[in-house]
């Protein structure tokens, strides 16, 4: 496990309150009811999928439990993980199943 | 149907949220336990989610605190996975742009997927609303789901002190992320965006100081953008077609 040091995490920790805040306060608070340009709120749409699949997919590749070593089980997991989310939208389902079968490949593996 | 009083809009917003307890405390136990396998202590854990109290957020930034990355990194890449609240924001704006500054305050703070999801409906479907009645519905759709999930983060911070490494937890948050993926993905634009991100991130990873996932991120982003644009113009939309 590696230590955080505190100053790192609490300069994130404040960032991320203002930061947050202020991306919830931009419009209602600033804007008003003035409208968005189109070009921005197209974007703004697809940041998320975007940036969340770019974070997870060298994760699932180079996992940490295997100390970044490709590993096809935990591949394995990630997509049934990731199926089961696509297909059932059930975002709590496809997280159960996931990690049941994580805790079945780490025994299997240990 | 129209409200009588805010009070009973709070109530009724207040009802409509609860369900999503089920949701969010999963999910603020989770982060709970990966923040205590960090090496944060309960009341830190407590303090990131009252802080900041938004779930992929946190997820993020705890993530790429474990990878060493820089810290205006963590901080540009946490704010980005969450760029939707300010959409949110954007789009609650029309409904809750006219009450005093302070309750625009207090309701960006509690703009979540939850209140953000439950209230446009609502708002929309009941456009004889006051402003009044809109805020308390909003806060109603709150009123459990922020305690839950600051109460959740408590106690997976202690069940996460108690629990071997050995577990492989390291890896429930990567399936987390990708359990919340699979329901975002309503269009081919949303697809493509997701797509080329993913391909891109990989050889990204040679960037130095995790750029990669702000590269990645940026070129999913624009695909995305650029995919619905093509869309529309092939294939222009015909209302008479949703019945």
């Amino acid at each position: 496990m590696t230590h955080l040091d505190p100053l790192t995490l609490w300069t994130v920790i404040i960032g991320l309150a203002i930061g947050s805040f202020a991306l919830r306060f931009l419009f209602i608070g600033l804007v008003g009811s003035r409208a968005m340009p189109a070009w921005l709120m197209r974007h703004l749409r697809y940041t998320a999928v975007a940036v969340i699949p770019a974070l997870v997919a060298p994760l699932v590749i180079w996992p940490t439990p295997t100390n970044g070593q490709f590993s096809t089980p935990h591949l394995a997991v990630a997509c049934v993980t990731f199926a089961i989310g696509y297909w059932t939208k059930n975002v709590l389902m496809a997280g159960a199943v996931g990690a049941g079968l994580l805790i079945v490949v780490q025994m299997t593996l240990m | 149907m129209a409200f009588s009083t805010s009070k009973a809009a709070f109530w009724n917003g207040f009802r409509d949220g609860t369900p999503f307890l089920l949701v969010a405390m999963p999910f603020g136990m989770l982060f709970g336990v990966l923040a205590a396998e960090a090496g944060l202590d309960v009341l830190t854990a407590l303090a990131f989610s009252l802080a900041v109290f938004a779930g992929t957020a946190q997820f993020t930034a705890l993530q790429l605190l474990q990878e060493q990355a820089p810290t205006v990194i963590v901080l540009i890449s946490a704010l980005a996975v969450n760029l939707r609240i300010a959409m949110y924001s954007a789009s609650l704006t029309p409904y809750l742009g006219a009450a005093p500054l302070w309750q625009r305050a207090c309701a960006a703070y509690f703009t979540i997927d939850q209140s953000y999801a439950l209230s446009i409906v609502k708002f929309e479907d009941t456009p004889d609303m006051t402003v009044p009645q809109r805020l308390a519905y909003f806060f109603g759709t709150c009123a459990l789901i922020a305690p839950g999930w600051m109460l959740a983060t408590v106690i997976g911070a202690h069940v996460g002190a108690q629990v071997p490494n050995s577990w492989g937890l390291d890896f429930v948050l990567p399936l987390t992320f990708l359990a919340m993926i699979g329901p975002m993905l309503r269009t081919p634009a949303h697809m493509v965006a997701c797509f080329t991100a993913i391909l891109c991130a990989l050889p990204a990873t040679a960037l130095p100081f995790n750029l990669g996932l702000i590269v990645a991120g940026t070129v999913g982003m624009m695909a995305g953008a650029q995919t619905e644009l093509w869309l529309e113009r092939r294939l222009p939309p015909k209302p008479h077609e949703m019945t």
